[in-house]
């Protein structure tokens, strides 16, 4: 029995289960406290408010499973929805057109800092936090006021409801299902899910093994960007707006998320249900501190911490069981 | 000859070149930028006398980001901190309207300068304790932070209106200088001083340039990145203060942003590397005052705060570029490469000839 357990622990997927008994808990907490938990629109709203946040998520679980980070995220996301504002209230483009642009400029954006961080070595959370500040200061030299989105094509994405069940979901919804399956079977059967998780590993036996280093390393971060401004078009689609403080401190919740639901920081392991769980938790949160009513919305953000910080250390001595396990096992086999 | 080579290759050149360009450019753009006046009460009064005060928060921070990054770590949750600091400072001693301090102004000081020893006591027990990636551990304070310095303020900006609160930022009567330069200046002076006198300097080092082979040499690895980190939250909390009482008031928002990112220019910029080892205090305090001179450079151009962060991450990366040892690998490649090309070009021309 003590063997199982400690077996248990020691599984990737451990965090995980965490996650997922932990956001049954509050869910049922949420359950036996207010009524209205039982509704399903309520839990349907979960993806509706985070849509945003899970394909962000989804980018950046990709740099951390390289053992990387991206800190502009939320700015990416921010300059992006203001592009897309900006496209849509000066100029006459058509409203794909002016989506698609976006969606290349976050993906050359986050293939620039990709290059740079894999190209000359460089500590990946300083470039990102560089990045984070340029992308900040552009949506402000763009314009310092809200913009609104007015576009009757995309006003009528936006408005778009697709009835599941007993309720329904927004266009954001359907995009973030789709990058999480996409992104799910890359990570899980493709050769490069498989490269990812070995640079996390091991940058140099990766390297060893002949994996293309490089290539893989730009590809993460690109891919980071390109979720980014994803999540930008499904942040404008919620909003309706461009904004310079739009998305501001989302890369924490995002890494938050990543994390809660079982990503290890150094890499290597973590997996995209996971994440996805991640965010649900945050929102249930939120969704209790609404309920509540009487609440601050900080609260959110505390709560998020101490989350992030109890998984971070429960992590370490995951870890720390880990490395007694395999040294007691070779111990076994050598005697 | 052989100075000018020295001093090239030394670590002060690049922000002693780029503070220089800067002064250059102002000085010839901007009038009486080097004008120097002296009221009748004896204080100093001018531009450079403005960018210097001004500059003193940075050069604080830059002290204590100097050490974290030394030993490999980086500390981004210090913007946070100082809007926590410049809260419980501006919520003790409270905003009445007719100028009474609701806590005495000593304590009050002191409670913020704790509370900011506190942070980083926070962010040295999860790097040095936990093990946990100093980014990850900072990030998670350099966003919970203000979360926790709106709930002090209660979502609002506290106004002190208690006269003697201004002269932590303003001018003691008699004095040439406002207060928070000399803070600065003690303070550099004290880390000078201890990393002089103390064999700390050394342990901050060995443990940056290599974790393990400090810890087989007997030195406290768990220790050495604790203290560092209390001493950020330390540098944090003074500037805080200096913040608050500059603008007479806490903005849980605005009080503090972005400074990481320019603690980290003004110590890149300095001379020390990212990477941690041997770090430069002299060369991080000029840097600090380079930053503060593009800063008001900038505005004076009538760039906004805003809009600011887009030059300062080109100059990040700029100087992450001129640090990094690849592309200076890159860099001889490609001139050797090109010299060698021209040798065979020089080479085909003879033949021809």
């Amino acid at each position: 029995m003590k063997k199982k357990i400690s077996e248990l622990i020691a599984s990737k997927y451990f965090s995980f289960f965490v996650t997922v008994i932990l956001f049954a808990i509050l869910y049922g907490v949420g359950i036996g406290m207010y009524k209205g938990f039982m509704k399903p629109q309520v839990f349907l709203n979960l993806f509706i408010d985070n849509a945003a946040l899970i394909i962000v998520t989804i980018g950046i679980t990709f740099t951390l499973l390289i053992g990387g980070i991206d800190l502009s995220v939320g700015a990416v996301l921010a300059l992006t929805c203001m592009v897309l504002a900006w496209l849509l209230a000066n100029t006459g483009i058509s409203v794909f057109a002016a989506i698609a642009l976006v969606l290349l400029m976050g993906t050359a954006f986050g293939a620039i800092q990709g290059y740079l961080i894999a190209k000359f070595d460089l500590q990946p959370f300083i470039i990102t936090l560089a990045g984070m500040l340029f992308c900040r200061g552009m949506t402000a030299v763009i314009s310092r006021e809200t913009i609104n989105i007015t576009n009757p094509t995309f006003v009528a994405m936006a408005d778009f409801r697709l009835s599941v069940g007993a309720g329904f979901v927004s266009m954001g919804v359907i995009i973030a299902i789709i990058a999480l399956i996409v992104a799910a079977v890359v990570l899980g059967f493709t050769r490069f899910g498989r490269n990812i998780y070995a640079l996390g590993g091991s940058e140099s036996s990766a390297s060893l093994m002949g994996l293309p280093v490089f290539r893989t390393k730009v590809s993460v971060y690109t891919i980071s960007g390109f979720c980014s401004a994803l999540g930008g078009i499904a942040y404008a689609l919620m909003m309706l707006t461009g904004y310079n403080l739009h998305g501001m401190g989302m890369e924490m919740d995002a890494i938050a998320s990543s994390v809660i639901g079982g990503t290890l920081l150094t890499g290597g392991v973590g997996f995209i249900p996971g994440a996805l769980f991640g965010v649900l938790i945050q929102g249930v949160i939120l969704t209790f501190i609404s309920f509540q009513g009487t609440l601050s919305a900080w609260w959110t953000k505390i709560v998020v911490g101490a989350l992030l910080c109890v998984f971070i250390i429960m992590q370490a001595f995951i870890t720390e069981h880990k490395s007694k396990l395999t040294a007691k096992s070779s111990l076994e086999e050598n005697s | 000859m052989e100075k000018l080579k020295n001093f090239t290759s030394s670590s002060l050149f690049l922000p002693i070149v780029a503070l220089a360009v800067l002064l250059i450019f102002n000085g010839i753009f901007v009038e009486d930028f080097f004008d120097i006046q002296i009221t009748e009460d004896g204080r100093l009064f001018g531009r450079v006398i403005d960018i210097l005060t001004r500059s003193s928060s940075l050069v604080i921070l830059s002290l204590g980001m100097t050490l974290v990054i030394a030993t490999s770590g980086i500390d981004i949750s210090v913007g946070a901190v100082v809007a926590i600091s410049a809260a419980v400072v501006c919520t003790l001693i409270g905003g009445r309207g007719d100028g009474v301090a609701e806590t005495p102004m000593a304590l009050a000081m002191l409670a913020s300068v704790g509370i900011g020893i506190l942070c980083g006591i926070w962010n040295g027990i999860l790097v040095a304790k936990f093990k946990i990636q100093a980014v990850v551990a900072t990030l998670i304070l350099m966003t919970a932070g203000r979360g926790i310095a709106q709930l002090l303020t209660e979502g609002q900006i506290v106004t002190v209106y208690y006269k003697p609160f201004a002269s932590i930022a303003g001018v003691i009567p008699g004095m040439p200088l406002p207060t928070n330069v000399f803070i600065a200046l003690a303070m550099v002076l004290l880390v000078v001083f201890v990393m002089k006198k103390t064999s700390i300097g050394l342990f901050i080092q060995s443990v940056g340039i290599n974790p393990t082979a400090a810890k087989y040499v007997g030195i406290n690895v768990t220790l050495v990145l604790f203290l560092v980190y209390a001493f950020s939250g330390f540098c944090a909390g003074v500037t805080g203060l200096i913040e608050s009482s500059l603008i007479r008031a806490a903005d849980a928002n605005n009080a503090g942003l972005n400074m990481e990112m320019d603690a980290i220019l003004a110590v890149a910029l300095g001379g020390t590397l990212l990477s941690g080892g041997k770090f430069y205090l002299g060369g991080s305090v000029i840097g600090a005052v380079t930053i503060q001179t593009l800063t008001t450079t900038l505005y004076a151009l009538g760039v906004s705060a805003d809009q600011l962060p887009v030059v300062k991450a080109i100059a990040v990366i700029a100087i992450c570029l001129i640090q990094s040892k690849k592309a200076r690998d890159l860099f001889d490649k490609w001139k050797s490469g090109r010299s060698a090309k021209a040798v065979t070009a020089d080479a085909k021309a003879v033949n021809k000839a």
